[in-house]
């Protein structure tokens, strides 16, 4: 194969890779807070692209004013998700709340069916206009603001993690929920700003991506599964390897592709169970972390 | 007025009544330590003081404000702060960070500020960690700021987990078998930490085993033996109080 095709292939392998950091980003904080594996996850990505359609389309704002507002709007829904359908069993047994997740999920596609309708709805591109030759590959203008604000959402979060005292007590909770409390930090309040944070990443990588790909309500469980998986690869629980997960999973894909193009959405399934078997902590952890 | 008042505090597990109608109080800027037996329910109604666990009867009152059915950082916030056992340390964090994190609740910095990075949030952080400092300095720990806890020994990790507590601005501090795995000369140095902490205006109530330091460092001693309150005095008193000697001679898990 030549250089160049390598080249589109690793493109398009660290652009879907990307959406799978944002997810397996919201997957690893709210596990973080809760050691809750949120099945919602997917429906908060859903959800951006669907109010970005909703508020570009029916409501006629601009692109510019209609992208932040689905954002969040759908930060909005992962506050309230937490309040309505986690906090009431908050103290329940860990089986319980990924099943209220699971359920959550099903509540929220089925919503979006509903208000949306079923069919593929499309977004135009934040920038439209010709790809951008690199290298003998071509680069869509989509995909550099797909990695443009991912970027800017890792650098934020890795600044909220390491130099904020929200962050402090997040990375807290993470480790010894019950000194957390002893400090003084409200571990409730932690859940709920997790679950916000999750959904704000999702509808970002919903938001970003409909352009390419328009969104439907029942896209959320497909993409679930990709986010899960990469922050299993990376290692759950860590957001470093939550992200360096998601990029090497877009690589992995688009590795098969010559191959097979039909494999490609087995991957993620097959790179879960391996690294299940293999090695659960994650190829990015180093060593299983304590749990109290 | 006692600054912590304790009437019939009550726990049941089953059948066994771990802490039974016990009451005390504790008086300001004395150093008052809680003794017993091993199971005789001083860590229940460690649990209890602090949020951790709720009685099935009793009331705890913290100058004048009920404690009982509290949230542990409500607790934390009226200004009571505790110590573990077993030490429950943030171990992928710094030293510093740790104490840091003691620091969380009475900065102001909301999540919007923090996000946004508003001016005042960054002198606010400098003066939690000059604060944090200053708290690592009276455990003697200061040189060690920047390493992670889990590297360090256990007696400096019992040290940390005071000065983190410290860092939450208590008025009162409990410390729930403090002595525990540590040599002769680290127990000398935690007397002194204790006077020390005390002579800061910190009231201290303190689960122990090692006898030595609870007559040294004592201005009251209260005594449980299978959940109830068998006797209690400054310290001369106790050593010789029948009751006492019984329990501890007599009972099967002496000290």
């Amino acid at each position: 194969m030549e250089n160049a095709e390598l080249l589109q292939l690793a493109i398009a392998g660290l652009k879907n890779g990307s959406i799978y950091a944002l997810l397996a980003l919201g997957f690893t904080i709210v596990y973080a807070a809760t050691n809750v594996i949120n099945f919602a996850q997917g429906e908060f990505f859903m959800l951006g692209g669907m109010f970005a359609v909703f508020a570009f389309k029916t409501l006629g704002l601009p692109l510019i004013a209609a992208v932040p507002l689905a954002v969040v709007a759908v930060t909005g829904v992962g506050v309230l998700f937490e309040v309505l359908a986690i906090r009431p069993r908050r103290d329940g047994d860990q089986m319980s709340l990924v099943i209220i997740t699971v359920g959550g999920s099903l509540v929220l596609s089925s919503l979006a069916r509903h208000l949306f309708g079923s069919d593929a709805l499309p977004l135009p591109e934040f920038t439209p206009g010709p790809s951008l030759a690199f290298a003998g590959a071509a680069i869509e203008r989509q995909t550099l603001w797909i990695w443009g604000l991912v970027l800017i959402a890792v650098v934020a979060l890795t600044m909220l993690y390491s130099r904020t005292r929200l962050g402090r007590a997040m990375r807290a909770c993470m480790q010894n929920r019950e000194a957390a409390r002893l400090m003084g930090i409200d571990t409730g309040r932690v859940v709920m700003i997790s679950f916000a944070l999750a959904a704000m990443l999702g509808a970002l990588a919903g938001v970003a991506v409909t352009p390419l790909t328009s969104t439907r309500f029942d896209i959320g469980a497909g993409i679930a599964v990709k986010g899960f998986a990469a922050a299993i690869l990376g290692g759950l629980g860590n957001p470093i390897a939550a992200v360096a997960g998601g990029l090497l999973l877009g690589l992995i894909e688009q590795a098969v592709i010559p191959f097979s193009s039909t494999l490609k959405d087995v991957v993620a399934i097959v790179v879960l169970l391996s690294v299940l078997f293999v090695r659960p902590q994650g190829l990015f952890i180093r060593e299983r972390k304590e749990k109290t | 007025m006692s600054m912590l008042s304790v009437r019939g505090l009550t726990r049941r597990f089953g059948g066994l009544t771990a802490v039974d109608n016990v009451s005390f109080d504790v008086y300001e800027g004395t150093i008052h330590a809680i003794i017993g037996p091993n199971g005789a329910g001083k860590s229940t109604a460690f649990n209890l003081l602090t949020g951790f666990d709720t009685p099935d009867a009793g009331e705890v009152r913290f100058e004048g404000t009920r404690v009982t059915g509290l949230r542990p950082h409500r607790v934390t916030r009226l200004g009571i702060a505790r110590t573990f056992q077993n030490t429950q340390l943030f171990d992928s964090m710094s030293v510093l960070e740790n104490v840091l994190v003691g620091t969380h609740w009475h900065t102001k910095t909301g999540f919007l500020r923090a996000a946004l990075h508003l001016p005042g949030v960054r002198a606010e952080e400098r003066d939690s960690r000059e604060l944090a400092r200053h708290h690592l300095r009276l455990v003697s720990l200061e040189h060690l700021a920047d390493v992670p806890a889990r590297d360090l020994p256990h007696g400096q990790r019992r040290l940390l987990e005071i000065a983190r507590a410290l860092a939450t601005r208590p008025r009162l501090l409990l410390l729930d078998e403090p002595a525990a795995g540590l040599n002769s000369a680290e127990t000398g140095q935690l007397a002194g930490t204790l006077y020390r902490i005390r002579d800061m205006g910190v009231t201290i109530v303190i689960v122990e085993h090692d006898m030595g330091l609870v007559m040294d460092v004592s201005d009251e001693v209260m005594v449980l033996n299978e959940g109830a309150k068998i006797a209690e005095g400054p310290p001369r008193l106790i050593q010789k109080d029948p009751a006492v000697i019984e329990a501890y001679l007599g009972g099967d898990g002496g000290a």
